[in-house]
């Protein structure tokens, strides 16, 4: 019995492939391979023979099973190990290229200012870009003399001849969007409106076109406190540092008392860092609104009051992200787009930050 | 609005730095523009003395000095004539620089001889041109600060000019004087009183004669003047010179600079007629328009009608309240002048000023508003100066019409002002306020004085206590939320569905453009635009004449600025309104993107290709998909002619509902607009696509069958004009019931086929709804798609 398990491990061992592999299998445990004929003489033994060499014969047969699959496993793995020798590649060739889109910086922070002022309860309201000369100036107490007027640069549309009504206007701010919503909605609100709005200019820092978002809210007691704890918890928000305000009395026909603010910052080696330092950066233009403009927009100021402000979305996002010059804003120039521009994912939400 | 420290201190006197000053200007409204400060420069510059100069040794011209400074005996070699022993000058410290010869001093050796420093002359300092020696002072001490020493003695060397921003609301601070009472009423010094004078009516009546005409009466209030005969006009005083010169006027003559002074310092206007040159009575009136007029400025007008005029015998002599003529301009030789002070009607000086384009210092205080009530005491003071400078008799005033009653009061609530500023001022403190800015206070009555014209109502009161009160102490305070808990979302369905657009167009590759909204009539012509409705009255140029009709000029522009670039592989979108009318409201957001050249660079996969419509299609669906539009929608054709005709496709929901369209460009928008093509791209209207129905969050539950699921192909002849989708709609009207899917796998034009022909594959998959299917049943549902197929093309089962 040894003899044959010798014999038959040792031939399963010193195998070479799966072939003869198949053929020690059919001449050890086939049908009549030498372990099978040996059981068939197991009739013949006495019943203590049997008692013997039956279990001894079914155990060596395991053991030859066992090494046979063990022996196929192994050559199989050998033989893989082989093939995967010769499968290399050159893993430093570039993946199959993939178009990577941006969003456009003004998109971007357009979600940012509307995710802070929606958890301050600020709905988000949009108008008509051309604009009536009313909801332009009129309802705003800017009556047509008002010098604010030509210090705005305005465009005016064509007026067909014959039509004798004031020219419409490409809105120079989004303060009319404040008057279409109060007339919509009353008081109380809280709104902003962001938005494209025009003035003739063009410079570094003025393109005939950018973007503003203006704010507004109005209830019985609303101060110029409040105005002050918004724009410093929107500031802070924003730059994701803590950002003190400074205000500065101004004048704007639409609100009273107006405020300039600034936003405290430092500025080393001609760049400015906003949240720290001992300067201040001139922001936006805010205020308590005028008793007239509530009027205009049928909300009685016996018993409203509250705060509006507007500020440049393109100008916080140069400040936020370092970006150099306005124009190129609107140049969609790819090199651009790529540098500035934003994943497609990186949504802006309060709980991971704008 | 400038002017210089010391002319701010002619009016205010206060011990207040320039800083404090500087620093209370803009926090009351006043904002600091800039600040010339010649001290700045002149930093480091001590006082010192020559205690001993002797012959440089090997040079002829030069003196080696003991000087006597703060550090103690330096030596310096000097080359001016006049440095000799005792006399007090100017020293520059080795380190300093000098700002007159752009160089900053150090030690050297001079022919031999160290010289630790320098002696400055006033030129070097930028103080005069004077260069003909070393400054030599005649007071001073050794180590006094050299600009110290000329504040105290030559303070207008070191004068500095402050320039401060005035908001339109604000006419009484576009004089000096106004803008010394705000710093005294915010407690920086004391309002000094008005100078006397004394005006000598010497002359008698005045025989000037003027009129106001009906048609002007609501324009001009009042014209009253003065005749002063026998004045002898020419420069004006040193003091006078020196003042307009500090703030960059040109002193022209005395009587000039006299209304010059005025009008900065009192911002009060006046006019001087050549009273020698005006033929007969002046009248007031409103121009028929057309009238020529040569103003002071030299230049030829054409009065507008209605301006305001003042006329002679000799036509339009004056545009009222905005410049004088040249005609009767005074010159060196008048000796008889003709003083106007009037007050015009401020809305009428504006739309005047701008129908003219005049922008005089005149019109600017007119049009926002000076002191009516100061008007009569003007013409008296500046007819006392002119006698004083320049001699003369003066006549009687002559008026015409009269000094408007501008008076008015208002309530001072003292609450409303704490609870709408937000800051608790004291109410005695508040009337406090307003009385040093001039206020009257009658019990809670506040009488405005007439040079406010801004303040028209009890919320100026307001703004005045709280710019006063300073607002950079005002402490923040929480705005409590409206409702407690989570906020309410704020989106609209617009809103929402231009970031998913926005999102996912960027997620498939596209970067995002933001393109103005104004292009030219050229490109918005191609666009179906450019008509005069869309047309802006004054673009900033002619590429920004016309409100853009579509989004795809823009980008195209932007694809033609970035393929001369050397970027040629382009994927760009926008989100924008566009307009199809000048009335507001007629505008309409859009989505659209493009795609030019290739998928992407060449590559080592070659997986990159030219795109084409089939990649704009897929991009337009995507985008459609995620802003909720429903999966089934209609491919017509039939869109404007900026597409290429047999190349695009609109997205419908029935033939009158669209909601995009994608394709390729035309060749001939794309030569016009000088982009390389192809060009495919797509145009979506989200404000299209039907609102959700209001339903729950809920999706209903989801249907997994286990039944085995059976995919057989087919392929049809037919035309080549059928269109694949009408072979998928029969093939999947078969069995709705068991039709899961039908899919085009294959498309084959030509070749065998023959002209005219093609041959579409369709892969349909049958989903057994419950029970597994026998084999004769998957051939019953394959022989009715063949039918449906067949009868719906007139293709034919391709063997």
């Amino acid at each position: 019995m040894d003899d044959l398990k010798a014999k038959w491990l040792g031939a399963i061992g010193e195998a070479a492939d799966e072939a003869s592999l198949e053929d020690l299998r059919v001449q050890a445990v086939g049908k009549k391979g030498e372990i099978s004929l040996k059981m068939r003489e197991l009739g013949k033994m006495t019943p203590e023979e049997r008692q013997v060499a039956g279990p001894a014969l079914n155990a060596l047969k395991d053991e030859i099973n066992t090494a046979l699959a063990a022996k196929k496993t192994a050559l199989a793995d050998a033989a893989l190990d082989e093939r995967l020798k010769t499968e290399w590649l050159d893993v430093t060739l570039p993946g199959r290229d993939r178009r990577t889109g941006t969003v456009h910086p003004v998109s971007q922070v357009w979600e940012e200012v509307t995710a802070i002022f929606a958890d301050m309860g600020f709905a988000v309201a949009e108008g008509p870009q051309i604009e009536t000369d009313w909801y332009n100036f009129d309802a705003l107490n800017i009556p047509s003399h008002h010098p604010a007027r030509a210090e705005m640069d305005t465009f005016y549309m064509h007026r067909a001849e014959g039509d004798d009504r004031p020219p419409h206007v490409l809105r120079t701010h989004t303060s009319p969007v404040q008057i279409r919503s109060m007339e919509a909605q009353g008081a109380p609100i809280r709104t902003i409106s962001p938005g494209r709005v025009y003035r003739a200019d063009y410079d570094q820092t003025h393109t005939p076109m950018f973007h503003q978002v203006e704010g507004l809210a109005i209830d019985r007691d609303i101060s110029m406190a409040n105005l002050k704890w918004v724009l410093e918890e929107f500031f802070s928000a924003y730059f994701g540092t803590s950002v003190k305000t400074r205000f500065r009395a101004s004048h704007f026909p639409f609100t009273e008392p107006s405020a300039e603010v600034d936003i405290q910052c430092s500025w080393e080696g001609g760049t400015v860092k906003v949240g720290e330092g001992d300067d201040w950066l001139e922001v936006l233009g805010s205020g308590m609104v005028h008793p007239k403009v509530l009027s205009a927009a049928g909300v009685d100021p016996a018993e409203w009051q509250g705060f509006a402000f507007g500020m440049g979305i393109d100008r916080i996002a140069m400040l936020k992200y370092g970006i150099p010059d306005l124009r190129a804003f609107f140049d969609s120039d790819l090199r651009w787009l790529r540098h500035y521009g934003f994943p497609a994912l990186q949504v802006p939400t309060i709980r991971g930050g704008v | 609005m400038k002017f210089t420290l010391s002319w701010l201190k002619d009016h205010l006197e206060t011990d207040a730095s320039l800083d404090e000053i500087l620093e209370t200007l803009t926090d009351l409204g006043l904002e600091v523009e800039g600040v010339e400060n010649p001290a700045e420069k002149l930093k480091g510059f001590t006082i010192a003395k020559v205690a001993a100069a002797e012959k440089h040794p090997d040079a002829d011209k030069l003196k080696v000095c003991r000087v006597d400074t703060d550090e103690g005996e330096k030596q310096i070699v000097c080359g001016a004539p006049n440095a000799r022993e005792g006399i007090t000058v100017v020293l520059a410290k080795p380190g300093m620089y000098i700002p007159g010869l752009d160089i900053t001093i150090s030690v050297g050796k001079i022919r031999g001889v160290e010289s630790h420093g320098m002696m400055a002359s006033e030129r070097e300092l930028e103080l005069s041109d004077e260069h003909d020696g070393i400054i030599e002072l005649p007071s001073g001490e050794v180590g006094q600060d050299f600009a110290d020493w000329l504040a105290a003695n030559r303070p207008a060397a070191v004068d500095p000019v402050i320039e401060i921003a005035i908001t339109p609301n604000r006419p009484d601070a576009l004089g000096v004087r106004g803008v010394a009472r705000d710093l005294a009423a915010r407690g920086l010094g004391t309002l000094k009183p008005m100078p006397d004078y004394d005006l000598k009516v010497t002359g008698g009546d005045c025989p000037v004669q003027v009129e106001i005409a009906e048609n002007a009466k609501d324009g001009c209030h009042v014209f009253a003047g003065r005749l002063i005969r026998g004045v002898k006009n020419g420069p004006s005083p040193d003091w006078l010179q020196k003042k307009l010169r500090s703030i960059g006027l040109r002193p022209i003559s005395a009587l000039v600079d006299v209304t010059n002074l005025f009008t900065h310092d009192l911002n009060r206007p006046l006019h001087v007629f050549d009273a020698a040159k005006v033929s007969g009575p002046m009248t007031i009136s409103r121009a028929a328009g057309g009238e020529a007029f040569t103003g002071l400025d030299e230049k030829e007008y054409v009065i507008p009608a209605g301006t305001l005029v003042i006329s002679d015998g000799n036509g339009v002599e004056s545009v009222g309240g905005i410049m004088g003529g040249l005609s009767t301009g005074c010159t060196e030789e008048t000796t008889d002048v003709f003083v106007e002070a009037a007050f015009w009607d401020y809305v009428s000086i504006a739309h005047g000023g701008r129908a003219l384009k005049i922008n005089s210092d005149a019109r600017y205080r007119n049009e926002r508003g000076i002191d009516p009530g100061f008007n009569m005491e003007a013409l008296d003071r500046a007819c006392a100066l002119i006698v004083e400078l320049c001699g003369g008799e003066v006549t009687d005033t002559v008026v015409a019409g009269e000094v408007p009653d501008v008076s008015r009061a208002y309530k001072l609530d003292t609450a409303r002002c704490s609870s709408l500023v937000g800051m608790d001022i004291p109410a005695e403190e508040q009337r406090a306020t307003l009385e040093r800015l001039g206020f009257v206070m009658e019990g809670d009555m506040a009488h405005v004085p007439s040079w406010r014209p801004d303040v028209l109502g009890e919320a100026d009161l307001v703004e005045e206590v709280a710019r006063m009160a300073s607002l950079t102490k005002l402490e923040a305070k929480p705005l409590a939320r409206t409702s407690a808990g989570v906020p309410d979302p704020i989106l609209t369905v617009m809103q929402k569905r231009e970031q998913m657009a926005r999102r996912t167009a960027a997620a498939l590759g596209y970067n995002e453009c933001v393109t103005y909204s104004f292009i030219d009539r050229t490109a918005a012509s191609l666009f179906g635009g450019g008509d005069d409705a869309t047309m802006v009255a004054n673009p900033i140029s002619q590429d920004m004449s016309h409100m853009r009709p579509d989004l795809l000029p823009g980008l195209l522009q932007a694809a033609a600025r970035n393929q001369a670039r050397g970027q040629s592989d382009l994927a760009l979108f926008e989100i924008g309104a566009t307009w199809h009318g000048g009335e507001p409201g007629e505008q309409k957001v859009q989505v659209a993107g493009i795609l030019v050249g290739r998928t992407g660079p060449k590559d080592v996969h070659g997986a990159a290709r030219s795109v084409d419509l089939f990649d704009a299609k897929a991009d337009a669906e995507a985008l459609l998909s995620a802003i909720g539009a429903p999966a089934k929608v209609q491919v017509l054709r039939g869109g404007d002619g900026w597409w290429h005709p047999g190349r695009h496709g609109r997205i419908c929901l029935g033939p009158k509902k669209t909601l995009g369209v994608f394709g390729e460009l035309h060749p001939k928008v794309l030569a016009e607009l000088d982009v390389k093509g192809p060009v495919v791209g797509f145009v979506l209207w989200p404000e299209e696509v039907p609102e959700p129905r209001k339903a729950g969050a809920s999706r209903g539950a989801v249907v997994l069958n286990d039944l085995q699921v059976v995919e057989r192909d087919f392929a049809f002849v037919v035309d080549a004009d059928v269109e694949a989708l009408t072979l998928v709609n029969a093939a999947a009207g078969a069995d709705k019931a068991m039709i899961e899917e039908v899919r085009i796998f294959d498309e084959f034009i030509g070749g065998a086929l023959g002209e005219g022909k093609k041959s579409i594959a369709l892969t349909v998959r049958i989903q057994p709804q419950d029970k597994t299917l026998k084999d004769e049943e998957i051939e019953a549902i394959a022989t009715k798609v063949v039918e449906k197929v067949t009868k719906a093309t007139g293709g034919v089962l391709r063997g």
